[in-house]
C-alpha cells in the first residue's frame, strides 16, 4: 500500500502519465470526430502506425520536427480519404474497410522503412522535440512537471481536445457533424451534404490519429520501430465509448488508462512485483480499462446513426 | 417588390412536372398552383404520387420535365437548398430529427454557414420561443427529441420551417400520428400561420379532416391530377369518387352474432421496453364471431398486447386464458397450437422473409406439419401455395418468385391466406390494411368479416378510427398501457374516442 502512494507521490509517475497519455489523446479526438459524424474508423491502427513512420522519416531525411508532425497529418488525412470514399459514397462495410486500412497502412509502413533503410538493424535515432517547460506552472509540485514540463507536442494534444469540443457543441460546423451522425436524412432535409461533412470528418479526424502515431517517433522514443504503436489504436476505440463520445469525459479516459500504464511498469519494481509475474502487470491497465468500461458506458448514449450507411432518395 | 407575369398573390406554381422510375410514372404533367394565405389539400391514395411530388417541390428528387417557381422565380432542381432558401419548408411523414439532439440544436442545425464561428444559442432561443408563443406551438427548446412525443416533434418540424422564415410550409401526412384532439390542435396552428400570410399544402388520404382544414383540394391519381375544387363545392363521398375513379359504396358492416369468450386477459400487466410500454393491468374478452377493435395513438401498449397474443411475451402478472383452460406454457408455438393466427403489423420486417419464395413463406408457420419421411414435403407445398394465390388473388409472377418483388397488397394476401387457411380460432389483425389501396382494403376487410361470420373472434389493432369503427362490433381504446371498457357498435363517436385516446376518462373509470 505504501509502495502504492510513493508511485502516487513521485513526480516522474505523473510526467509518465501525462507522455503516455498524449498519443492516446491525439488518436482518440481523432476516433470521437469519425464516429460522431456516423463513421467507425478501424483503420486507427494502422494510420497510426503509418503516421509513427511519415513523422520520424521527414525527420530523419533532415526535415523539421513540425514538418513531421505535418507530414504525418497528411498522410493520414490521405488514408481517412481512401476510408471516407469506400464507406461513405460506396456504402462499404465499415468494418471491413477499416480493417483492410489497418492492414494497408501497417504494411505500407513497414515495406517503405524497408525499402528506406534496407541495411540497417539497429533502428537509427532522431532528436525528438525536448520538453518545454511553461515558467511559474512547471514548479508546481507533484503535478506541475507532469502537465507543464512536456513537449509542445503535447501541449497541442489538449489545445486539439479543446477545440474538438469548441468545435463540436459550439459551432454550426459541429451541429452539422453531430447531425449527420444522428440522423443523415436531417441534414439532407437542410440542403447540407451528408456525404461531404463525413468524408471531411474522416478525413480530419485520421489525420489527428496520425499525430498521435507520430508523437511516438518525434516526442517519446525517437526512433521508429516494428510493433511500437502495439494496440494503442484499439484503446483508443474503447476510449471514444469510456467518454460517452464527448471529447473532456474521453481525455480524462486516456489519462486514467496512463495512470494505470504508468503505475504497473512502477508497480513491478516494487515487492510486490518480486512475488508476481510481470504479466499480470502489464495486463492491469487493459483489464482495469475494461472494468472502467462496463461502468462508465453503461448510460452512454450512441450516436444514433453511427455505422448506418447514408444513401440519398431512399428511406 | 413587384412581381410580372404572376398574378401578385400566387406564392408556388408547379407546372408540368413528370417524374418516372422506370417503367412507373410517378408524376405526369402535374400541375398546381398556391395562393398567398391559402390551404390546399393533396389528396390521393397510397401511390397516386402525392410524396413524389413534394418531393420534387423541396428539391429531393430531380423532375424529369416541368418547372417549380416560387415567387415568381424559378428553382433549379434537385437541391433542397435552393428551395429553403426561397422559401419552402416541409415537413416529412418520417421526420428528420436527430433524437439525441437538443430541440433547439434540430431547429439551428442549417440555419448558419457551416465555417462561420459561432451558432449564437442565445438569440436562436429567443426566437424560437417568440415563434412558439406566436404559432401557439408549445415545445421546450432545451428538451432532448427523443424524450418528446410524436405530436410535440411535429410542432419542432413545424418550427424548423418557421425559423426560416418558410412562406410555404408543406406537411407530408400531418395527421397520421396524431390524435383527434393533437390532430385539431395543428389545424388551429395551420390557421394561426395561413392568417399571417403563409401558405400550406398538406398529404392526406383522409376525407374529413382535408374537409375541415383545407381551402382547396386537388385529387391525384396514378400520378395525374383528377380534379381541382374549392372544398366548399365539395363533399367527401364526390372526393372519394375522385380519388378512386369510382362511386365508392363505404361498407355497411351488418353486426356479428357473439358467441363464447375463446380468449380472456385476467388483470394482465407486461413489462415497458424502453420507450414501449407495456400492458398496464388489462383485462379483455375475445368472443367468437365478433370483431374487437382496438383503437389508440400507436404506441400506447398495441405492440405488448400483440406481442403477448402472438407467444412473444408472457404476463408478469394476471392470467391469459384459453377458452377457460389457462395454458402451461405460453410461447409462439404455443400461440399456433392455440389456434392464434396472426396478420403481423410490419408485412416487411416480421411478416415476410423478403428473399424466400412466395411457396417459402406461405409455410413458415406449418412447415414442420409438411413433412415426409422428414424432408419438406415440396409438392404439397407449392401445391397450397398455387391456391392460395388463386383464391386470395394474389397478383404475382408464381409461386416460386421471391416474395419482394411483391406490393404490399398483394404481400398482404399471401398473409391474409396463409393466415386463414389454417382456420384459426382466434385472428390477431395487428393495421392489417396499413399502406394498401383502397380495392384492398375492401378485400382484406371482407375476408376478416367472412372469417368472423364463420366463428372466429378476431381483434382489430389499427389507428384508423374510420376502419375501427366501420369494422368493429366492440371498440376498446388503449392509451400508455391501460385498456378502457368496451363500447359496443354505434355507442361511441370519433371525438369521445379520441378522449380516451388521449388518456381522458381512464382515472374515472378505474
Amino acid at each position: 500500500m505504501t509502495d502504492l502512494l510513493d508511485i502516487f507521490l513521485s513526480a516522474s509517475f505523473w510526467v509518465a502519465l501525462v507522455r503516455i497519455a498524449s498519443p492516446l489523446i491525439f488518436a482518440t479526438m481523432g476516433e470521437l470526430i469519425c464516429e460522431r459524424a456516423g463513421v467507425l474508423n478501424l483503420g486507427i491502427e494502422g494510420i497510426m502506425v503509418f503516421g509513427a513512420f511519415a513523422g520520424w522519416l521527414t525527420v530523419y531525411l533532415g526535415g523539421g520536427l513540425w514538418l513531421g508532425v505535418g507530414v504525418a497529418m497528411l498522410a493520414g488525412m490521405a488514408f481517412g480519404l481512401l476510408h471516407g470514399v469506400l464507406t461513405v459514397p460506396f456504402g462499404l462495410s465499415q468494418h471491413v474497410v477499416g480493417l483492410g486500412i489497418t492492414l494497408l497502412a501497417t504494411a505500407a509502413a513497414y515495406f517503405a522503412y524497408r525499402l528506406a533503410l534496407p541495411e540497417v538493424t539497429s533502428p537509427p535515432k532522431i532528436t525528438p522535440f525536448a520538453p518545454w517547460p511553461i515558467p511559474g506552472l512547471a514548479a508546481i509540485p507533484l503535478i506541475g512537471e507532469g502537465f507543464f514540463a512536456q513537449t509542445p507536442l503535447t501541449y497541442a494534444g489538449f489545445v486539439v481536445a479543446g477545440l474538438t469540443a469548441l468545435v463540436l457543441f459550439r459551432t454550426p460546423l459541429g451541429l452539422a457533424l453531430r447531425a449527420a451522425g444522428e440522423n443523415p436524412a436531417a441534414v439532407e432535409a437542410q440542403g447540407l451534404s451528408v456525404t461531404a461533412l463525413r468524408i471531411g470528418a474522416v478525413a480530419v479526424g485520421s489525420g489527428l490519429m496520425a499525430v498521435g502515431g507520430a508523437f511516438l517517433t518525434l516526442s517519446a522514443f525517437s526512433s521508429f520501430f516494428f510493433e511500437m504503436v502495439n494496440g494503442r489504436g484499439w484503446i483508443c476505440i474503447a476510449l471514444v465509448v469510456f467518454g460517452g463520445w464527448k471529447p473532456g469525459k474521453a481525455v480524462l479516459g486516456a489519462l486514467l488508462f496512463a495512470a494505470f500504464d504508468a503505475g504497473q511498469i512502477r508497480l513491478q519494481q516494487t515487492a510486490l512485483g518480486a512475488t508476481l509475474p510481470y504479466q499480470v502487470f502489464l495486463m492491469a491497465p487493459y483489464l482495469l480499462s475494461i472494468l472502467a468500461l462496463v461502468v462508465m458506458s453503461r448510460r452512454a448514449s450512441v450516436p444514433a446513426a453511427l455505422m448506418v450507411p447514408f444513401n440519398k432518395g431512399e428511406r | 417588390m413587384t412581381r410580372t407575369g404572376t398574378a401578385p398573390d400566387i406564392v408556388l406554381r408547379l407546372d408540368g412536372i413528370t417524374k418516372r422510375f422506370g417503367a412507373l410514372t410517378a408524376n405526369d404533367a402535374v400541375s398546381l398552383s398556391l395562393a398567398r394565405g391559402e390551404v390546399v389539400a393533396l389528396l390521393g391514395e397510397n401511390g397516386a404520387g402525392k410524396t413524389t411530388l413534394m418531393n420534387i417541390l423541396f428539391g429531393h428528387y430531380t423532375a424529369d420535365a416541368g418547372t417549380v417557381e416560387v415567387m415568381g422565380q424559378v428553382l433549379p432542381p434537385g437541391t433542397p437548398r435552393a428551395a429553403i432558401a426561397a422559401g419552402v419548408g416541409m415537413v416529412h411523414q418520417h421526420f428528420t430529427l436527430a433524437d439525441n439532439l437538443s430541440v433547439l440544436d434540430n431547429i439551428l442545425l442549417g440555419t448558419r454557414p457551416l465555417w462561420s464561428f459561432r451558432l449564437n444559442r442565445a438569440a436562436a432561443r429567443a426566437r424560437v420561443r417568440a415563434l412558439a408563443q406566436d404559432f401557439g406551438l408549445k415545445v421546450a427548446p432545451e428538451a432532448r427529441t427523443g424524450a418528446l412525443s410524436v405530436g410535440e416533434r411535429q410542432r419542432v418540424e413545424i418550427l424548423k420551417a418557421l425559423y426560416r422564415e418558410a412562406q410555404v410550409l408543406i406537411l407530408d401526412e400531418p395527421t397520421a400520428v396524431l390524435t383527434p384532439q393533437e390532430s385539431e390542435a395543428l389545424f388551429a396552428t395551420l390557421r394561426r400561420a395561413t392568417a399571417r400570410g403563409l401558405s400550406v399544402i398538406f398529404i392526406s388520404h383522409k376525407l374529413h379532416e382535408v374537409m375541415a382544414a383545407a381551402d382547396r383540394v386537388v385529387v391525384l391519381r396514378h400520378g395525374k391530377v383528377v380534379g381541382e375544387v374549392a372544398t366548399a363545392d365539395t363533399s367527401p363521398p364526390a372526393l372519394a369518387a375522385m380519388m378512386v375513379g369510382a362511386e365508392v359504396a363505404l361498407p355497411r358492416v351488418a353486426a356479428g352474432v357473439p358467441g363464447p369468450v375463446l380468449l380472456r386477459l385476467d388483470d394482465v400487466t407486461t413489462p415497458d421496453e424502453g420507450a414501449r410500454p407495456g400492458l398496464k393491468q388489462v383485462s379483455l374478452n375475445l368472443r367468437a364471431g365478433q370483431i374487437t377493435g382496438l383503437a389508440g395513438v400507436s404506441g400506447n401498449g398495441q405492440a405488448a398486447l400483440a406481442d403477448l397474443l402472438s407467444g412473444l411475451i408472457v404476463p408478469t402478472s394476471g392470467r391469459l386464458i384459453l377458452s377457460d383452460a389457462a395454458p402451461a406454457e405460453w410461447s409462439p408455438r404455443a400461440a399456433l397450437a392455440a389456434g392464434i393466427g396472426r396478420i403481423p403489423e410490419d408485412r416487411h420486417k416480421t411478416g415476410t422473409i423478403a428473399d424466400f419464395t412466395l411457396t417459402e413463406n406461405a409455410i413458415l408457420e406449418t412447415y414442420p406439419q409438411l413433412t415426409r419421411a422428414g424432408l419438406l414435403d415440396h409438392r404439397t407445398a407449392r401445391r397450397f401455395t398455387e391456391e392460395l394465390i388463386a383464391d386470395y388473388d394474389v397478383r404475382c409472377p408464381g409461386p416460386e418468385a421471391r416474395i419482394r418483388l411483391l406490393s404490399g397488397g398483394n404481400m398482404q394476401k399471401l398473409i391474409l391466406g396463409r393466415v386463414l387457411e389454417a382456420r384459426p380460432k382466434i385472428i390477431l389483425a395487428n393495421q392489417p390494411v396499413r399502406g394498401l389501396d383502397i380495392g384492398a382494403v375492401a378485400y382484406v376487410h371482407s375476408r376478416l368479416i367472412a372469417a368472423r361470420d364463420a366463428g372466429a373472434a378476431v381483434l382489430l389493432i389499427s389507428e384508423d378510427l374510420d376502419e375501427i369503427m366501420g369494422l368493429s362490433d366492440v371498440v376498446q381504446v388503449i392509451s400508455e398501457g391501460r385498456l378502457s371498457p368496451g363500447f359496443a357498435r354505434g355507442t361511441m363517436g370519433a371525438a369521445e374516442l379520441g378522449q380516451w385516446m388521449a388518456g381522458a376518462g381512464f382515472d374515472h373509470a378505474a
